[in-house]
């Protein structure tokens, strides 16, 4: 317990130092929120579909969360090599634990990002149905934190070098975004993009933080949770597989 | 203290360890020297758990590292080749995450931390950040850190790679005077000769993953009728370039000097 919270603790504090990175971070969201959100505007009215911040602001917190989380997994890979991953796997403790403490720690520093672009969005303009539900969508938030540092965890473990990296951004992290209903709604959409959209996690994802912000829902919340925590089951039980058979 | 018996690790056709046997006696401070490529750190990551040997037997302290991987651990401390303090932390910190790793309680933990930390002259900077330290302080403090735990083997994979003459002076001094008074057992790789010849008692001479000399510096000297340990070691190993084709770590390696400026 305590060397999970040990590595968990570390993960925070070095977020909490990096006052730069803090700001870098929140400027594609920003920029997302700013541009899209404004400038898309108009259309998504005319189309009949009310306010596109009010419909956007749930899918950039969940992009946020998203590209934090899958980072602070994917940074294993360079971790073991350059960094402080090795002193780990040297100690006398079950790996389990130490991806366990990463992982969470990840976790919790994507949440943390994510609540920034909360205010962001408020400030922007952004009306939550009440300030009661932020609780929910915090805990959607942190299933999806959960479910994609255990991915990242899984993708860090596997890679061998920084070359797949790119690889890995283009064809899995950015399809994820724009494959997840963050952006536009779910209904109506062609048959193919439709079945797409229903097999990326991040989907049910932002359906949870959505339904919890704004009481708009595509899946309903109980089954946006099940999803949810069905995948962050096997993605954690792969990343801990990963993990443990990392050689250097 | 450490025994090693025909240990071989291949990596597909690439044989890295072929062959070795040699022995640690406790307090022993060994050195393995070797061309590039030779399987020195192959060597070193068989040993601290952290690769499995292909075939062939390994003991560290009477137990075996690829059964009792955990109280092998707990018994030795490791600086790696690469760097692996955690730099956003201060130097206390990455003691005390050492410490928790560990198991060690926390009033050891900060008893011990404090020891090292003054005799490793850190002691005045240990709330600061560890990017804002010297490469020598780094290599001190990875080296404090690996002691932590009170091992009864320290392994130094390149220790002073990079550091000014003061600085592997010192740090030798340092490395020296805990081996004679905690009686902790060395085992060192350089490529440094000069280093090897002062501070080891016995010299290993590992070329293309097989040991090809074993002794003390001046039974090596004797053995190739040479003068100096330098010479002993070309005569051993010959005067040919090895150029190690680049792998991922090298590659990164490289991405990372280029970040670190």
């Amino acid at each position: 317990m305590k060397v999970i919270y040990i590595l968990w603790l570390r993960e925070v504090k070095k977020y909490l130092r990096s006052r730069t990175q803090i700001v870098a971070s929140l400027g594609s969201p920003i920029m997302y929120l700013g541009v899209l959100g404004f400038g898309l505007g108009p259309i998504f009215q005319k189309a009949g579909q009310g306010s596109y911040l009010q419909f956007m602001a749930p899918g950039v917190i969940g992009m946020t969360v998203l590209f934090s989380s899958m980072f602070s997994g994917i940074a294993l890979l360079w971790d073991r090599q350059f960094g402080f991953l090795k002193e780990t796997l040297v100690a006398p403790v079950p790996r389990l634990f130490i991806m366990m403490g990463r992982t969470l720690g990840g976790a919790t520093v994507s949440i943390i990002q994510g609540l920034l672009i909360f205010v962001i969005c408020f400030i922007a303009g952004f009306r939550p149905i009440s300030f009661a539900v932020v609780p929910l969508a915090i805990l959607f938030m942190a299933l999806i934190a959960i479910v994609f540092a255990a991915f990242g965890t899984v993708i860090g473990s596997s890679l061998k070098d920084m070359q797949g990296f790119q690889l890995i951004m283009g064809f899995l992290v950015m399809p994820i975004f724009f494959l997840s209903g963050a952006l536009y709604p779910l209904s109506n959409l062609p048959t193919v993009l439709a079945l797409l959209t229903r097999i990326d996690p991040l989907t049910y994802g932002v359906d949870g933080v959505r339904t919890a912000l704004t009481g708009v829902t595509h899946f309903g919340l109980t089954a946006d949770a099940l999803v949810l925590v069905a995948v962050a089951i096997v993605l954690l039980s792969a990343g801990a597989w990963r993990f443990s058979k990392i050689e250097i | 203290m450490i025994r090693v018996d025909n240990l071989v690790k291949r990596f597909g056709e690439l044989t890295a360890v072929d062959n070795i046997s040699f022995e640690i006696k406790r307090g022993e401070i060994f050195a393995l020297l070797g061309p590039n490529g030779a399987g020195k750190t192959t060597t070193i990551k068989m040993l601290t758990t952290l690769l499995q040997p292909t075939s062939g037997s390994l003991e560290l302290d009477g137990l075996d590292p690829t059964v009792n991987r955990d109280e092998v651990r707990k018994r030795f401390g490791v600086v790696f080749q690469d760097p692996s303090l955690d730099q956003d932390l201060t130097a206390w910190e990455n003691l005390e995450i050492h410490g928790v790793l560990y198991g060690m309680p926390r009033k050891e933990r900060h008893e011990r931390a404090t020891t090292l930390l003054k005799l490793f002259e850190l002691w005045d900077r240990r709330d600061a950040l560890v990017k804002t330290f010297s490469g020598g302080m780094r290599r001190r403090l990875e080296i404090a850190r690996g002691l932590l735990h009170t091992p009864r083997v320290l392994f130094l994979d390149e220790p002073t790679l990079g550091l000014d003459p003061q600085s592997r002076n010192q740090m030798w001094t340092h490395v020296k005077s805990l081996n004679q008074t905690d009686n902790v057992t060395v085992f060192l790789t350089t490529h440094y000769m000069d280093e090897a010849d002062r501070v080891a008692d016995r010299i290993g001479i590992v070329d293309h993953g097989r040991l090809v000399a074993i002794g003390s510096s001046s039974e090596l000297k004797e053995q190739t009728n040479t003068e100096s340990l330098e010479e002993a070691f070309l005569a051993l190993t010959g005067t040919t370039i090895r150029d190690e084709s680049a792998d991922s770590a090298d590659t990164m390696r490289q991405i990372a000097r280029m970040w670190r400026k």
